[in-house]
This record gives structure tokens, sequence and C-alpha cells, in this order.
């Protein structure tokens, strides 16, 4: 098992594809560490008086957001994907959305019946 | 007869057949934990004012876990790209790195778990709440010791929103102050796991399923880094397609606990 890649017979290494990958490490680490500085600003905004438990869910939400997008699109390479991958994630995207507008729109329900009771 | 596009992708696609069931796999578990998601979401929403939990998760705990994750994200994308790379040994270091960064955060949740199985609820007859972690070698037949807090029945919110830092001593219990739930006949006392309510069933029905998903992915990444390391030799295109696939997985699972962290732990 080689660690040099001349001598890896059945692999053809060549010189832009080293340094193309040699980017991508770059670029890993560093989504890497905004990833961990994220993780403490998502800590920060929860533990911060911003005078309602709302503000403190929304801020802790969207920097997850941006951590799954930095996740989902560097790491598992969504940003520069195939086609047929971004065709099939939109039928999950489609169905997702369909299911938190269920329990959003089941709230609503909820509190409409809480509204005739009273 | 041989499979093809097994390996190399097909023409019009780009995409080996891996590549492409595990996208409709992870398809599959996106619907599968966001079903979950909208189950917190109802429970929270329609717990009765005050009575959802916070801070009954150690925060720093999770917060390392987060980060353990992420590294561990970052060293199977680093092998990926050393493999690619066509170095051999950079690859084996760093998915080394994320066996073991899998199993630390296994740990550390076992860890959690262990803490709230351990930490106990006690209903007094005198309608005070007596709340904290069983001291086994205080307890006897007669006497429940609890290393913890007694909450005033008209303080219900200390219960359920304890300020992060509280002074926790050690509490004797008489067996005989202790309130006998009428339905069962037995004292009302109980532990924090799924049972204890709402908050506690979704946290381990998610955590435990995202700890299954960790372990099931810390299996598979070693099966292709140990046993399967052969194969490199043999076909290093499929190998390197092994590594890529198994670390979209490990991806989705960093990704779900990125959701799961404030969600559970902060919010």
């Amino acid at each position: 098992m080689s660690d040099h890649p001349s001598s890896t017979p059945a692999l053809h290494v060549d010189e832009h594809t080293v340094q193309e990958m040699r980017h991508h490490m770059r670029r890993y680490l560093i989504v890497g560490v905004a990833l961990a500085i994220g993780t403490g600003l998502t800590v920060w905004a929860s533990l911060i008086n911003f005078g309602s438990r709302e503000i403190n869910i929304v801020a802790a939400l969207t920097i997850a957001s941006a951590k799954g997008f930095l996740v989902a699109g560097f790491f598992m390479h969504l940003i520069s994907e195939k086609k047929m991958i971004y065709a099939v994630l939109s039928f999950t995207a489609f169905f997702f959305t369909g299911l938190l507008f269920l329990t959003l729109w089941s709230m609503a329900h909820e509190n409409i019946i809480q509204i005739h009771i009273r | 007869m041989e499979i093809p596009y097994a390996v190399k992708p097909r023409p019009d696609t780009g995409l080996y057949n891996a590549k492409v069931g595990i996208w409709l796999f992870l398809a599959s578990e996106v619907m599968l934990f966001g079903a979950l998601f909208c189950s917190y979401i109802l429970l929270r929403v329609n717990a009765p004012e005050g009575t959802w939990p916070h801070h009954w998760l150690n925060i720093w705990l999770g917060m390392t876990n987060t980060i353990v994750l992420i590294f561990s994200s970052v060293t199977v994308v680093l092998g990926w790209a050393s493999l690619k790379m066509g170095k051999f040994k950079h690859y084996k270091c760093y998915q080394g790195v994320t066996i073991l960064c899998a199993l630390t955060f296994l740990g550390i949740k076992s860890f959690e778990y262990r803490d709230k199985f351990m930490h106990y609820q006690v209903n007094l007859k005198d309608g005070r709440i007596a709340d904290g972690h069983l001291v086994k070698a205080e307890t006897t037949p007669d006497v429940v010791a609890l290393e913890g807090r007694v909450i005033e029945t008209n303080n219900l919110a200390e219960l359920y929103n304890p300020p992060l830092e509280h002074e926790w001593k050690l509490v004797k219990i008489p067996i005989g102050d202790i309130k006998i739930d009428p339905s069962t006949k037995k004292p009302m006392m109980d532990n924090y796991g799924p049972w204890h309510n709402t908050y506690t069933a979704i946290y381990f029905t998610m955590t435990g399923l995202h700890g299954l998903h960790v372990l099931i992915g810390a299996i598979v990444i070693f099966a292709i880094w140990g046993p399967l390391a052969k194969v490199w030799e043999q076909d290093p295109e499929r190998y390197i397609n092994r590594v890529e696939v198994s670390g979209l997985f490990w991806h989705f699972v960093d990704l779900v606990w990125i959701f799961l962290f404030p969600v559970l732990y902060l919010l």
C-alpha cells in the first residue's frame, strides 16, 4: 500500500488533480474553523437575554442553518453536484416543506378548536 | 455479468450507482428526522405554559460533542482528498481520527444518558418535590438520598427552568414521606428516562436514533478503513467511491446534530 501517487498503478493521479485536492483541503479546513466558530456563536446567542425567547430561537436556528449550509454545500459537495442529485433533493425539499406546512397547519387548527371551546 | 456503472460514472448522469443510492437513502433520512423535528415542534408548542424544560442538559458537553462531530467531518473529507491524491497512509491517519471522534461522541453521549437515568424526581406527601441525582451509597430501604434540591409546590418554574449554576446538597428522604401514586400504589419517584415527560421522551428518541446513526456510520467507516482496505490495491477507484459514500452518510449525521444541539440543549 503505497503513499506515492506514481506507485499506485491502477489509480491515475495527475498534477492537476493534486493541485485541485490541495485547494479543496484548504477549503475544508476553513469551513471546519467556520463551523467551530458558528457553534460558539450559537451557544453565545442562546445565553444572551434579548428580552424574548423567540429572538434566541430565531438567532440559534439561523446560525444552525448557516452551519448546515456549510456542511451540505462544501463537505457534501452540494454546491457543485450533478443535476440528478439536485432533482432527487428537490423532491425531498418539496415533501419536507409539505411536512412543515402540515405541522404549522395542525398548530393553527388546534388554536381554532381551543377558541371555539372557550 | 458485471454490473454497469458500479465504479465508473454513467455518462449521462455523471454518477456511479452507489452515489445515486446514498443520496436516495439520505433523502429518506431527511424525511425521517424531519418527522421527528415536527413532533418536537408540536410537543413543545402544546406543552402547558412554563412546563417545557430548559437547561436540563449540560450545554458544555453538548458543545463538546458538536465540535467533535465537526472535527470528524473535516477528517473524513481530508481522508477522501488524500485518497484522490493517492496518499493512502494519510487517508489511514485521517480516517483513524474519525473513528476515534465517533467513539468520543458515543462515550460523551453515554455519560449524558447515565446522568439522566441517575437523576430522580421524588414527589413528597407535603406537595414539595425533591430533585437530584441518586446517591446509592447513602440510600437504604428506608431512606432515599439525592444530591440535589427540594422545590416548593408554588415554585415549579425552578424545576423546569433551573438556573445554569445552582447549589446542590445531600437530601435524605424517609420513604414514608414520599407520596404514593393512587393508581400504582407505589412511591411517586422516577428517573429522567424517556418515560419521565414529553421532553425526555423526544430527547431520548431523537438523540437515540442519531446515536444509532453515529454507531452504524462508525462501523462502516471502520470496515472500509480496516478489513476492506485491501480493495485499495485491487481497485483504488472503487475504494475511493466507498470512502466518498460513507463520508456522505457521516456528513449527514453531522448535519442532523447541528440542528439537534440547539433545539435540545439551548432553546
